[in-house]
């Protein structure tokens, strides 16, 4: 709707809706009648014979033509869309095919009375409804509408023309039209028209004109939708001002007040108060007032004021719920003034004089307040049979307990009364009595206590007064103190009970804020997101009292059950599309809402400030018809929290992710550092010698020419082992390392291995220690020596230039164990594991002795191949570090391979000549 | 040859600290070593090199630590010797006064002709004088003067800054940041444009070519360098 608050600006709304379609939304022609028979649907057919003429892809929805000639003639030519068939208690009824509409897309849709309710089982229980679909689908819509239906002017209808309407457009749908076209009728025209029998079939003529075709009434109903007509082209007139910045005498921070109270009239209230706000053109709120006394009887809003609220909500207003102990009228005085009230609409209830005399009613009570202009709107008098709204739930069943024990208690009083009366005057007796009446109003409540107080009085008369045992009373005295006895029991009874009501209000209160506040603590410790759905579904249950599902979107967008309590993963059909539809609206779909009602389940959107998370399912087991106000308000209130929840724990999974990716960022850029360190440093050596070697090889020494030479050599060793590194480590990495078994004289590849770390470096910093009897092992001699020339090369590196490396080796109970100790810095037993890993160098980045860090890595690989394990320790005294190789070695073979073994023994051991021995 | 200069070498890698020694040795310089940023710091204070050439990734403190503790109490040239190859190491070290930058690996012969450069720039005098020739370049400063090859050439006000602020710096890279702060203020350190504009007018006027430059020599990324050149190479 098109309202200014604050000032004369065009609003966004109102720019929104001149642009019409540009937003993607249909629009919405409404053409509106005073009556049946005034011809809405011919117009509107001739409209749509128009548009098609133009060229405009129009398809009919719906048309009911009541057999009418001329309408069905205008039909011709009109692409309809076959109406679905829906059975219903045994019978075949036919609908709008909403869904087959959607899906055809058409430029305009006609939609025949749009007031139409849906067999139960339909998508929406309303064609409003659908058409609200329709439009958001982009399609524009054509329908009609009586006057009688619109939902503000219902009980205006019911007054003139004594009938109830229970199919009623809510006002907001009017609000949606772009257009209204009044299909006018002058009441003469349509009686004749009737008579003619052109709106009816003939035999249901009677009967119709004899209850609604009245004159009178056909001119108040005409009235009314001019009325209506012309306020809608006083908005938009209003709308055209105001977009255009035409000042005027704007009404602003003007509010209308509704204060609803639980009774029948509430909803009558509700139209009234729509009204007045609409006429004046300001927003309106609707106000419940609950006071300890709804606590302590039923828990929360009655259902006639919960009735009342929800329609107030579909009428646009904004509904607040508050609590008061017992004032109802400063509580909403309060409330008033906070929010710029101005007028305040009340109903009013005939009541007895004298109930008014003792407690005004609340419309008197704020007629006191100044500063308010008060409507006070009378009850009216619906007829008994007429009434619609279900009567009252029956009073609750009398819990006779109470009586009873009143009665009990009473009784023990009158006992106790007898020594007292005794021993002390006789006004103290009514203590023991008004003692008794106290403790019955505590436990058993107001009406107990006054059952109480009676009985007390009786027993007081009939044992304790002269002349005893009758219930006359000779002395003026004691008359006197019965009486008070009387008057204070009852008031003592009622303040009592009354703080009963009051501490079971609190405690409701005190026991909701601590459901939600331990659940917003729960949810808030779940980590994730399994945490998460748990502690949602578990609570809910737990809170609200029935089965909990949660349903998140999947990879294509499609919502799927994440999560049940109790466990549930199945949906029915029904339950399903109801999902499907709150998902994609962003809606509540399904039990106790406007759309798919005859779902079992109420899908409640998990949304967050800019995006749907989710969905939270809610079942009763006992199906209770509807949801009241407050289930409603925690239902949300529980949503909100579980959506906030689910955002922070997929924003945690999103950061980790995060995390993941830039560690592996982090390590591939520390494999490119490292690589292209190590290879190119000892590149600089071998260029740099080559250079000064080509360039000034007269001025050099024959030494220093030599050293060149070394130099150069040595580094093109060292970048060959690099690269042998990087090799292997792509092959583990393909699984393609494939051991190359033979027999093998260890002392031989440990000395390949000295020799190729390096003769000039290794010179006489080596210390070896093996057992001259070291027996020959099957292994792979090529890799094994790769793993003690990395595990040499690192021991030399680390141990600096004057340090010694030691290599021992020996074999005891099947495992061949080499020690490799330096004299380095050593590695803090911390880092002992780590130094495995790829890429794992410790210190900074390019300071420390070059090596790849694929070394170590490569190592374990080989190593494990081989069955056998690497560990680093302490060095030996403390000092430096030890690697220690284990490998668990086969015996030698037997005499029977002895052949064999001979030759492996003096043979190198060299890949290709692989297939000697056998294991 | 009067230039028995001493030379430091910084490097963790022995096979490059021999083959440099070698090289240099056979190049008429005196060699001195060092193994660690330390090591460096201390034979700087007490071999008092004519220049360093430094590695960047040194065991114990970073090279470009040992640059700033080095400019605390000494100007000797600075040579940084690198695998680091990005741009940012490069600025860094230079702006944190190193004079020049070799990136690993490198021609022997390339390295040597940077050293003789900022050897003779230093040897040249302090870059504060009010006359200065590099090559055929002569700058008049208080007269704001410029002659190339004794013709004179008509230069803008801030095209002669900088000129002279190369000038002072001649052999040295100076990078795009401090020519900027020097020239334009701090408040334009990420005007590079500026640089690129007004360096195209200064080579255009000296009848610098740029594909193959006399004077001014772009560091793509870095700075300039206005070239010292090497008509005195032994």
């Amino acid at each position: 709707m098109a309202r200014r608050d604050e000032d004369d600006r065009p609003s966004p709304e109102s720019l929104l809706r001149e642009a019409g379609e540009t937003d993607g939304r249909g629009r919405l022609k409404i053409f509106l009648g005073a009556y049946p028979g005034v011809g809405k649907t011919y117009g509107m057919l001739q409209a749509a014979q128009e548009r098609r003429r133009e060229g405009l892809d129009v398809v009919v929805g719906v048309v009911e033509t009541h057999g009418r000639l001329e309408t069905e003639a205008l039909l011709r030519g009109l692409e309809q869309i076959p109406r679905r068939r829906i059975s219903y208690r045994g019978r075949v009824l036919q609908e709008m095919d909403t869904e087959a509409l959607i899906w055809r897309k058409p430029a305009l849709a006609i939609v025949d009375e749009l007031a139409h309710s849906n067999v139960p089982g339909s998508r929406h229980e309303k064609r409003w409804q659908d058409v609200e679909e329709l439009l958001d689908a982009g399609t524009d819509v054509y329908t009609t509408l009586n006057i009688q239906h619109l939902e503000s002017l219902n009980d205006i209808v019911q007054r003139i023309a004594g009938v109830q309407v229970s199919e009623t457009v809510p006002n907001h749908v009017l609000d949606l039209a772009n257009e209204i076209e009044l299909v006018d009728l002058p009441p003469d025209d349509l009686l004749q028209r009737l008579r003619e029998g052109k709106v009816y079939a003939p035999r249901q003529v009677e009967q119709a004109s004899r209850n609604f075709f009245n004159k009178g009434n056909l001119t108040a109903l005409r009235e009314l939708a001019m009325r209506v007509a012309s306020e809608r082209i006083d908005a938009q007139l209003l709308d055209h001002m105001s977009r255009h910045a035409v000042p005027g005498p704007w009404p602003t921070r003007d509010r209308v007040l509704l204060a609803i109270d639980d009774s029948t009239m509430a909803k009558q209230l509700v139209r009234a108060a729509r009204r007045m706000a609409e006429r004046q053109r300001v927003p309106w709120i609707a106000v419940h007032v609950t006071t300890a006394q709804d606590y302590g009887g039923r828990g929360g809003t009655g259902e006639s004021a919960d009735e009342a609220l929800r329609l107030a909500e579909t009428l646009g207003a904004e509904v607040v719920t508050l609590y008061t102990e017992s004032n109802v009228a400063d509580e909403l005085l309060a409330f008033a003034r906070k929010r710029n009230v101005t007028r305040i609409v009340v109903g009013h209830r005939q009541r007895e004089r004298w109930r008014v005399w003792l407690r005004p009613d609340l419309a008197r009570r704020l007629l006191d307040a100044a500063g308010f202009e008060v409507v006070v709107i009378g009850a009216q008098q619906t007829k008994p049979g007429r009434r619609q709204l279900p009567a009252r739930p029956a009073s609750r069943p009398v819990d006779w307990r109470g009586y009873l024990m009143a009665a009990c208690v009473l009784a023990v009083a009158g006992a106790l009364a007898w020594p007292v009366y005794m021993y002390l005057p006789l006004p103290n007796v009514s203590l023991v009595f008004t003692l008794g009446v106290l403790i019955v109003a505590i436990r058993y409540g107001l009406w107990p206590s006054v059952f109480a107080s009676v009985l007390g009085f009786l027993i007081y008369n009939f044992f304790y007064t002269v002349p005893y045992y009758t219930f006359t009373v000779f002395r003026q005295d004691e008359l006197f103190t019965i009486l008070f006895f009387l008057i204070v029991s009852v008031l003592v009874g009622n303040l009592a009970a009354r703080l009963r009501r009051q501490m079971q209000a609190m405690q409701v209160a005190v026991q909701r804020t601590n459901t939600l506040l331990e659940f917003s603590r729960k949810i808030a410790a779940a980590a994730s997101l399994d945490d998460v759905l748990w502690a949602a579904g578990y609570h809910v249950a737990s809170t609200m009292g029935g089965r909990v599902l949660v349903l998140l979107p999947d990879a294509d967008g499609r919502v799927e059950v994440a999560a049940g309590y109790p466990p549930e993963d199945q949906l029915d059909l029904k339950d399903r599309s109801a999902a499907e539809w709150a998902w994609e609206k962003g809606r509540p779909a399904g039990r106790y809402s406007d759309t798919l009602p005859s779902a079992d389940w109420l899908f409640v959107p998990l949304k967050s400030k800019d995006k749907m998370l989710g969905l939270l399912g809610v079942a009763f087991d006992d199906h209770q018809s509807r949801l009241t106000l407050d289930e409603r308000k925690l239902l949300n209130a529980l949503a909100d929290q579980i959506a906030v929840a689910l955002e922070r724990s997929q924003m945690a999974a999103s950061i980790e992710e995060a995390r993941l990716i830039s560690e592996s960022e982090q390590l591939r850029s520390a494999l490119l550092s490292s690589v292209s360190h190590d290879l190119r440093t000892p590149l600089v050596s071998i260029i740099g010698s080559a250079t000064s070697l080509k360039a000034y090889r007269s001025q050099l020494s024959e030494r220093d020419q030599s050293e060149l030479l070394r130099t150069i050599l040595e580094q093109g060793q060292r970048l060959s082992r690099f690269v042998e590194n990087l090799l292997n480590t792509v092959r583990m990495s393909h699984g393609g390392l494939r051991l190359q078994r033979h027999w093998a004289d260890l002392s031989e590849i440990i000395g390949r291995a000295a020799e190729n770390v390096g003769s000039g470096r290794a010179a006489g910093r080596l210390s070896f220690d093996l057992p001259e009897d070291l027996p020959a092992v099957r292994l792979d001699p090529v890799l094994m020596e790769q793993v003690l020339i990395n595990l040499l090369d690192n021991a030399l590196k680390y141990t600096g230039e004057s340090g010694v490396v030691g290599i021992a080796a020996r074999q005891t109970n099947g495992v061949l164990e080499i020690a490799i100790s330096d004299q380095g810095p050593g590695i803090p037993p911390g880092e002992r594991d780590r130094v495995f890993d790829q890429f794992v160098r410790l210190g900074s980045d390019d300071g420390r002795p070059a090596g790849t860090g694929l070394g170590l890595s490569i190592c374990r690989g080989i190593l494990q191949a081989h069955g056998g394990t690497i560990a680093v320790e302490g060095g030996p005294g403390g000092r430096g570090t030890t690697v220690r190789v284990r490998i668990p070695v086969d015996p030698m073979p037997d005499p029977a391979a002895e052949s064999s073994g001979q030759e492996q023994g003096t043979d190198m051991p060299a890949a290709s000549t692989g297939g000697t021995g056998h294991g | 040859m009067d230039r028995q200069q001493t030379l430091l070498i910084v490097d963790d890698d022995i096979a490059i600290r021999r083959f440099l020694r070698i090289t240099l040795e056979a190049n008429g310089y005196r060699v001195c070593e060092a193994e660690t940023g330390r090591g460096a710091l201390e034979a700087v204070a007490r071999e008092q090199p004519g220049a360093v050439l430094l590695d960047l990734g040194l065991p114990d403190i970073d090279g470009q630590r040992v640059i700033g503790d080095l400019r605390q109490w000494s100007d000797v040239p600075i040579v940084v010797l690198s695998v680091r190859g990005a741009e940012a190491d490069k600025v860094a070290a230079l702006d944190g006064g190193a004079h020049d930058y070799v990136t690993k690996p490198f021609a022997t012969n390339e390295l040597l002709a940077r050293i003789r450069a900022l050897l003779r720039a230093r040897r040249d005098g302090p870059n504060a004088s009010t006359q200065i020739a590099v090559g055929g370049l002569e700058i008049d400063v208080p007269e704001r003067r410029v002659l190339v090859d004794g013709q004179e050439v008509k230069l803008t006000r801030k095209e002669f800054d900088l000129l002279h602020y190369l000038a002072g710096n001649a052999g040295r890279i100076v990078t795009h940041q401090q020519l900027l702060g020097e020239l334009w203020g701090k408040a334009h350190l990420d005007a590079t444009h500026y640089l690129r504009v007004h360096v195209g007018h200064l080579r255009k006027k000296l009848g610098d070519n740029p594909l193959q430059p006399r004077f001014i020599q772009n560091e793509p990324g870095i700075g300039y360098r206005l070239q010292v050149p090497a008509e005195d190479t032994s």
